[in-house]
């Protein structure tokens, strides 16, 4: 068995976030979420934020996003730093994020706003094919299933052209068999076009199976406990000694015994 | 038997019509008129050409009170609402003053306006004012936090973000909203009109039985009001069928 390595070629820099420390006030008490978060995201790469929930990784994403503003520290992407969301940069959310007032076209073309109309029906045509939603076009997201609202929400974002896509548990309302179709179809989507992916989860095989690293982070306050290399080229065999072996090995760090 | 469904509620109508009838018939204790009575009453009424001019007057106060409280009470309430401390600073007056009945404002309605459709038009406008708040406040406070966050990411401008994300998700709550203070605002009116003017709906009803124990032109006003308070009904609830709000009714 060969030890494939499936580093990206170019390696540029294109998130650093540096020193982050993100606090809360409630009743007077100050609750500490992120601590001393340094992470670095190379161009067109894919890492996963892996922790338990409410270990902070979504307060991580939307720092990074720019929708929260951090106690300390800073985050810079494309060397700039970021001081609020932006086109460039997408967030997608669970399926809950897709507007439920749109039809399909209408949600897709939503952050089309600057293009002439014959662009914008050009770009949400692609795309409604791209995510296999061809027939439903005027259709309402409450006529669709979750699988369905989640790629129309992957549809939105990858229809304004971003470079960076944050992904914040984004198949975690889906059943397991929708879930691993779905994981197939963003690699798809992700090797056609390359974005660069940060992608939020506690499920340790969804990232095995996704990521290029995966960073562990520890429970509250948050630190990234150790980045593990993925070094699996696509498609991966999860049957393959080597993915369980990464898999097996992110195990016992977060402290699990792989046995029920 | 098999009825069409619009039939069957007319035939209970016209059972329970019947049974009045006989009821009465028997027993003659002049303690309402009998549904032929009414007929009747509103056939005078038909012919005094008052009809029309009692219904159209209702409606015209209805309307302006009603439209006056929309046009204030949405803008405000969906303002109030965007500001979570003016929500905080406004609720609590808001709580006080809102479960005050419209009729307490009677005198001060008076006061202010003098007898005639002002002090009704103010009445009818107390009683739809609040409603419409708290509906348009909660519409904004219940839009969800991601609609927002993902109008912001992709640079939509404010104007933008209020007219492409806050209005669309407001609009099914508010309709909801309109439609029950519409209801408000019709049994507002006939109170209304009972004291401060000398026509309408309400003044028929206090006029017939003032002016000669008409009961007949009393039951009559009161059929009258319950069929148009049902129209007026019907007209808002076909709102919430257009396909564009109708997200915002269905349990998903």
């Amino acid at each position: 068995m060969t030890e494939a390595v499936a580093a990206p070629a170019v390696t540029t820099i294109k998130m650093r976030a540096e020193r982050i420390n993100m606090a809360f006030e409630q009743d007077g008490k100050r609750t500490s979420v992120l601590e001393d978060v340094n992470l670095s995201v190379s161009e067109g790469e894919f890492l996963c934020l892996l922790g338990p929930s409410g270990c902070g990784k979504s307060t991580l994403l939307s720092t990074i996003a720019g929708f929260l503003t951090p106690t300390s520290g800073e985050v810079r992407i494309d060397g700039e730093v970021v001081r609020g969301p932006d086109p460039r940069r997408i967030f997608v959310f669970q399926e809950r994020g897709v507007f439920p007032w749109l039809t399909v076209e209408g949600n897709i073309g939503f952050g089309l706003f600057k293009l002439s109309a014959s662009e914008r029906q050009r770009r949400i045509d692609y795309y409604v094919n791209m995510v296999g939603l061809k027939g439903f076009e005027k259709a309402y997201p409450q006529e669709l299933s979750g699988g369905m609202k989640q790629r129309l929400e992957v549809a939105r974002a990858l229809a304004v052209n971003p470079d960076m896509l944050f992904l914040d548990e984004p198949f975690g309302a889906l059943d397991s068999i929708t879930r691993h179709i779905m994981r197939g179809e963003l690699l798809r989507i992700w090797e056609a076009e390359r974005k660069t992916i940060i992608f939020v989860t506690h499920d340790i095989d969804e990232a095995v199976q996704l990521a290029d690293r995966v960073a562990i982070m520890s429970a509250r306050p948050a630190k990234i406990q150790q980045i593990v290399d993925i070094d699996i080229p696509h498609p991966r065999d999860m049957s393959s000694r080597r993915y369980l072996e990464l898999r097996d090995g992110i195990y016992r760090q977060i402290g699990l015994a792989h046995r029920i | 038997m098999k009825l069409p469904r619009w039939l069957r509620p007319v035939a209970f109508i016209a059972i329970l019509l019947a049974v009045w009838q006989v009821a009465i018939d028997r027993h003659p204790v002049h303690l309402l008129p009998d549904p032929l009575e009414v007929a009747g009453g509103i056939a005078d009424l038909i012919r005094h050409g008052l009809l029309l001019k009692y219904v159209v007057a209702s409606l015209f106060r209805v309307t302006w009170g009603f439209v006056l409280a929309v046009i204030l009470a949405i803008p405000l309430g969906l303002t109030i609402g965007w500001y979570s401390r003016a929500t905080m600073a406004f609720n609590p007056i808001i709580q006080i003053v809102r479960p005050i009945s419209p009729l307490a404002w009677i005198p001060i309605a008076i006061l202010w306006f003098g007898v005639g459709d002002g002090a009704a038009i103010f009445l009818i406008f107390m009683g739809c004012f609040f409603p419409l708040l708290l509906t348009a406040m909660n519409a904004v406070r219940n839009i969800p936090a991601v609609h927002i966050n993902a109008g912001r990411n992709f640079g939509l401008n404010t104007p933008a973000l209020i007219y492409r994300v806050l209005y669309p998700a407001v609009i099914p709550q508010l309709i909801v909203g309109l439609r029950i203070t519409m209801g408000i605002a019709w049994l507002v009116v006939v109170a209304a009109e009972m004291i401060a003017v000398s026509s309408g709906l309400g003044f028929l009803i206090v006029d017939a039985r003032n002016a000669g124990n008409r009961y007949d032109l009393v039951v009559a006003g009161m059929v009258l009001i319950g069929i148009i308070g049902l129209l007026l009904d019907m007209g808002m609830r076909s709102l919430e069928r257009l396909r564009a709000f109708r997200w915002g009714y269905s349990e998903n």
